[in-house]
């Protein structure tokens, strides 16, 4: 193991842009209520998260770059990997925005939690099928985020190990071959 | 002082003013952000002046539009659930109630009940905020015992 040359002599891709470090997780919040925006950026800062939070659907999209305006230039550096959307919410729900964000092939991955105040079976079912990632009663509490940020940074860290292995194995692969050449 | 504070919050939580959901926010306080919670509870103030303020305007039009109304509520019975308000919560689940039952005088004779409580809770507030502040930070970041 010790001789194994390293990534960037070999020139494979040493793009990690794409992966967050486990400690900042980006969130993205959606809701209508002032009071509410503030308990939830409070209660993600307080689980360690980056945090944006925005007041309606619409500019949650604009914030993403999918409402059409913007081209999806400019945008390749934005990592986001969770959002939390109130369901209702004046002009487009939070459902809506699920089903946006599920139509776009640059965020359709992303996982987005529905919270709501009612408990209302139809709507929990509706939003799981569209592909929510969960559903969250409100006043949501700190344990539910806590839950959400490390179910979401095992899944970071499960993609990182898989992509580090990967180039263990070419960074292998390549000094076999080369090994064999000077032969 | 600080025994003082406690025990107004006690009394905040025994008389149903308040329910777990302050104590909940209360967790969320530490040294780096002290007044948290009464950073909430000026916001909830705020925007729930501003609800009243449509609410009693609807009302007076004396059209009642149950579905409008219902939705004022729905916003004021969130932030108020947010932020742990427990009677205020009550009064909203109440005029709800009327609004789909299409009910305009429950729902004027309910309202004026909200007011009250909303008027209440925030009188007693600030006198707890003002106290606690008085009493020195540390006290105010602990959970009831």
């Amino acid at each position: 193991m010790a001789e194994v040359l390293r990534p960037e002599m070999l020139d494979i891709s040493n793009d990690t842009s794409s992966l967050a470090s486990p400690e900042l997780l980006h969130v993205l919040a959606v809701d209508d209520s002032m009071v509410d925006r503030k308990f939830i950026e409070r209660l993600l800062r307080v689980s360690s998260c980056k945090v944006t939070v925005v007041d309606s659907a619409t500019r949650a999209l604009q914030y993403l770059g999918l409402d059409g305006e913007n081209s999806s230039v400019g945008f390749e550096d934005l990592k986001i990997n969770l959002i939390m959307t109130d369901y209702s919410m004046p002009g487009m729900t939070g459902y809506e925005l699920l089903k946006k964000i599920k139509e776009s092939s640059a965020f359709r991955e992303i996982p987005v939690v529905i919270m709501s105040s009612e408990n209302i079976l139809p709507r929990i079912d509706r939003c799981l099928e569209e592909g929510a990632e969960d559903f969250l009663l409100k006043p949501v509490k700190l344990a539910d985020v806590k839950r959400l940020r490390d179910s979401l940074m095992k899944a970071e860290e499960r993609a990182f190990k898989n992509i580090m292995h990967k180039r263990e194995l070419e960074a292998n692969d390549i000094y076999s071959q080369l090994k064999r050449a000077k032969i | 002082m600080q025994r003082q504070v406690a025990l107004i919050k006690q009394s905040l939580f025994d008389q149903g003013y308040l329910d777990e959901q302050f104590m909940e926010l209360e967790e969320l306080q530490d040294d780096a952000n002290p007044n948290f919670v009464e950073e909430v509870s000026a916001l909830y103030f705020k925007d729930s002046a501003r609800l009243i303020n449509n609410i009693d305007q609807a009302l007076e039009r004396g059209t009642f539009d149950f579905n409008r109304l219902d939705s004022y509520m729905h916003q004021f019975k969130g932030s108020s659930t947010s932020i742990g308000a427990s009677k205020v919560k009550a009064e909203c689940t109440t005029f709800r109630e009327y609004c789909r039952a299409g009910n305009a005088e429950g729902c004027l004779r309910t309202f004026q009940q909200l007011k009250k409580e909303h008027s209440t809770l925030r009188k007693k507030l600030e006198h707890y905020f003002q106290l606690a502040r008085q009493a020195g930070p540390k006290e105010t970041a602990r959970r009831p015992k």
